[in-house]
């Protein structure tokens, strides 16, 4: 049993704090979320210099074929500096995606782009009617000519608006809420047919709901074994979790030790409001849950390569967790910074914001606590 | 004890109900009903709407122009109103009026009493300083006297409204030489008056409710003194113990929670609505019976009032739950949308077409400025120090 970093981890871990550092003051946020992108295309490049688009390809794709405790690292580093660039959508979701699914032929053509940053990639699932449920699929594709033409509507996709190319699921059998009967297609964003409302996120992303009209594509496009996508989708979505766990901590880290300096210097009676019990035992309970979402966030990345279902059980569990830890934390670094947390102007409402989303993408804690109960 | 509304009461609550369906301008009650932003405007409208009828003023005695309702009245009044009509803009008619028809002159209140009925003064509370939020009596914004002037000069924070305001009530330093509580003095502002500036403050909804306000060499009328020099704490302090019917916001968050039944009854879940899905209707059902306990909790500390008996510091147990309830359904209001909380274009002016379902409309803003239920008016934590400290002698 082992919980530290290897030498080349913390050199990983060093880098990712530089690049936030650097890149990331809050103000640059500000300025960087506020541009019509919510990105910086200049960020991206840097971090496929940085070889960290790729850190979990495999090597022959131009990747470093690194481990989940890579992409840990670097999420929690991310998580620190609210960073926008779309490192989830595409690294994790896409290439996890293309790596686990893609055919040959896919592999070889998009994950050395992607590894150079020259492919940003976005999942879209989500429907009006599926909540969380991952097999709450409506969107159709039907077989047609040797391809297939899809048909649908997919909900908060986020990072659509800059993606190169979406990653689709749609029914290619089956109905409802089947298990069986799910596919999974490589479609061009400007592919005819493909229309984004694009909007910004409470966190600042950009986002876009994804009307696909008769979307036609080639058989080559198909991600994955036609009718069999939902353990796919449930494999790459658990290892989202774990990003997302990884980001959690990160932010909820960064928001303890503002919190904890601020109880340090704020003073209110003639001393400074640390004094006071009650915060005290606040504050206390703020650290439990980061150090708790934190034990559950390396608990998860370790378990991703473990049989589907313990593999999902601790992706459930530890979603729960982050979710509550989270809304928890960020609530609570509202309050304790009184008048000053309300204003927009402060950095502590932002990373209570993103906490938030991070509770509610790929199922909130309720909806984890049902799957938890269904794998048991 | 008897739970029953007597026949008066519920013949009040009919006559209540008729004068909204007569009078309430139906794009208001849109507004109000999609949980949209209300406008200064709209607000005035239909104060001065309540006011030809002699309902602006709740609160007041009916010699200073208000209603005289027992408290029974004004607790049906709140029921049928709340999430109905826009609600009363408290500075003026909860805040400064209580203070004036109590401790001004005569002069103060013929001129302001009016004034404030018929919305043609809009106040706001100019309490809060950098240096001094929970810590209150620390205040540093003075006022030296000058012939038959004060000369303010400070800095005041988080001022909800300044912006439309036409009138301040600041509690100032007029003494720094006695202990803190006694050097403060409560002072009427106009907010023309020169030497004032607002700065806006953006707040986490990303909404324009709150303000910096700096006092730079501003002249202030003695005759704008209420009562005495070095009284003011004493009459904050009254200005916060009186408002008690509304701080545990029932009718609030009884609207709040039939929005969200009816939210929850079109989501969908596993192919069945929201509403049918058993952690959710747990989750409703939990905080349905706190909103009852805390109701019931409400009415006990009214009828006690209705007697006489001055509310006492346990009126800050209806903060305290009245906050946190608030904040749990607005909470569960956002929860109930799925994936379509997160888009969020901002303001809450609730101008742009919502992306999701129309009834997410307002939802957001109303959670994030909700965060703030727990820290303006006195902080949940500070409530609790006055509970413990003053209830259970601790
Ligand atoms: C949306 C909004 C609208 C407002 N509108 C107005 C207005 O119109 N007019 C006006 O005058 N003010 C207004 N306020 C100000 C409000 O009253 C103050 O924010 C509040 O009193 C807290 O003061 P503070 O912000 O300085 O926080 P602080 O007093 O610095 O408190 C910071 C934290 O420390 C805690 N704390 C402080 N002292 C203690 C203690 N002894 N024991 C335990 N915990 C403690 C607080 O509870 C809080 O969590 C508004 C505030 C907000 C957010």
């Amino acid at each position: 049993m082992d919980f530290s970093l290897s030498d080349e981890q913390r050199q990983l871990q060093d880098s990712v704090g530089r690049f936030v550092r650097d890149r990331y003051p809050f103000e640059q946020w500000r300025k960087i979320t506020d541009t019509p992108e919510g990105f910086a295309g200049e960020n991206w490049r840097q971090m496929a210099e940085l070889g960290w688009l790729g850190v979990s390809l495999p090597e022959e794709a131009g990747g470093l074929g690194g481990s989940p405790v890579d992409t840990m690292v670097i999420l929690e580093g991310l998580g620190r500096g609210l960073v926008a660039e779309p490192y989830l959508s595409t690294v994790v979701l896409g290439g996890g995606f293309l790596v686990l699914g893609g055919t040959p032929e896919m592999r070889e053509r998009e994950l050395p782009k992607l590894a150079a940053g020259d492919l940003k990639l976005a999942f879209a699932h989500a429907e009006t009617q599926s909540r969380f449920s991952l097999e709450d699929v409506v969107t159709s594709a039907k077989a047609a000519g040797g391809g297939y033409v899809l048909n649908g509507r997919k909900i908060v996709v986020y990072d659509a608006p800059a993606a190169d190319k979406l990653i689709v699921s749609a029914r290619t059998g089956g109905a409802g809420r089947e298990r069986e009967g799910i596919s999974l297609f490589l479609i061009d964003r400007d592919a005819p047919g493909v229309h984004l409302r694009a909007y910004r996120t409470l966190d600042r992303r950009r986002a876009a709901d994804v009307t696909l009209e008769k979307v036609a594509v080639d058989a080559g496009a198909l991600i994955g074994v036609r009718d069999q996508a939902l353990p796919l989708i449930e494999q790459v979505v658990d290892h989202a979790i774990a990003a997302l766990a990884a980001e959690s901590v990160g932010a909820m880290q960064l928001l303890t030790e503002t919190t904890t300096e601020y109880l340090k210097t704020r003073k209110q009676f003639g001393q400074p409001i640390g004094n006071f019990q009650a915060l005290q035992h606040r504050m206390v309970d703020i650290l439990i849950a980061t150090e708790q979402a934190r034990s559950m966030s390396y608990m998860v990345t370790m378990k991703l390569d473990r049989p589907a279902r313990e593999r999902s059980r601790a992706a459930a569990a530890a979603k729960v967790q982050i979710g509550q830890s989270g809304r928890f934390v960020g609530q609570q670094a509202i309050q304790l910074h009184g008048g000053m947390g309300m204003s927009d102007e402060l950095n502590v409402g932002h990373f209570a914001k993103r906490l938030m989303m991070i509770d509610m993408l790929y199922g909130n804690a309720d909806h984890h606590r049902q799957r938890f109960i269904a794998l048991e | 004890m008897d739970l029953s509304f007597s026949a008066e009461d519920l013949a009040f609550r009919g006559e209540v109900q008729a004068f909204i369906t007569d009078n309430l301008p139906a794009e208001i009650r849109r507004r109000v009903q999609k949980g949209e932003h209300l406008s200064k405007e709209d607000q005035v409208a239909w104060q001065l709407i309540l006011n030809q009828r002699g309902w602006a003023a709740p609160g007041w005695p009916k010699k200073y122009g208000g209603t005289g309702w027992t408290v029974t009245q004004r607790y049906i009044f709140d029921e049928e109103t709340a999430g109905v009509c826009p609600p009363l803009t408290p500075f003026g008619l909860s805040m400064v009026g209580p203070v004036i028809y109590t401790f001004g002159n005569p002069e103060q209140k013929a001129h302001y009493l009016p004034r404030i009925l018929k919305a043609q003064d809009w106040w706001c509370q100019g309490y809060s300083e950098p240096g001094s939020g929970s810590d209150l009596a620390s205040l540093k914004t003075k006022a030296v006297a000058d012939g038959d002037h004060y000369i303010v000069d400070g800095h005041k924070i988080w001022t909800t409204q300044a912006h439309e305001a036409d009138m301040i009530f600041c509690l100032v330093r007029t003494d720094a030489s006695v202990k803190q509580q006694e050097g403060i003095s409560f002072l009427l502002i106009d907010m023309k008056t020169p030497g004032i500036t607002v700065r806006p403050i953006i707040t986490i909804d990303e909404g324009h409710s709150i303000n910096e306000v700096f006092l730079d060499n501003v002249r202030v009328p003695k005759k704008n003194l209420i009562g005495q020099e070095g009284k003011g704490w004493t009459y904050a302090k009254f200005l916060l113990g009186h408002e008690r019917t509304g701080i545990a916001q029932v009718a609030h968050s009884k609207k709040r929670l039939a929005r969200l039944k009816a939210i929850a009854r079109a989501e969908l879940v596993e192919g069945g609505p929201l509403i049918a899905d058993t952690t959710f209707r747990d989750k409703l059902a939990q905080v349905e019976i706190e909103l009852m306990a805390l109701e019931y909790t409400n009415l006990r500390i009214l009828s006690e009032s209705a007697k006489g008996k001055p509310p006492g510091p346990e009126a800050s147990i209806l903060k305290i739950r009245g906050s946190e309830i608030g904040q749990r359904l607005t909470e569960m209001a956002v929860e109930s949308l799925g994936y379509y909380a997160a888009p969020y274009e901002g303001g809450r002016d609730g101008s742009n077409q919502p992306i999701g379902p129309d009834y997410a409309a307002g939802l957001m803003p109303a959670f994030l400025y909700g965060r703030a239920f727990t820290i303006y008016g006195g902080s949940n934590e500070i409530q609790r120090n006055v509970i413990a400290k003053m209830v259970l002698g601790l």
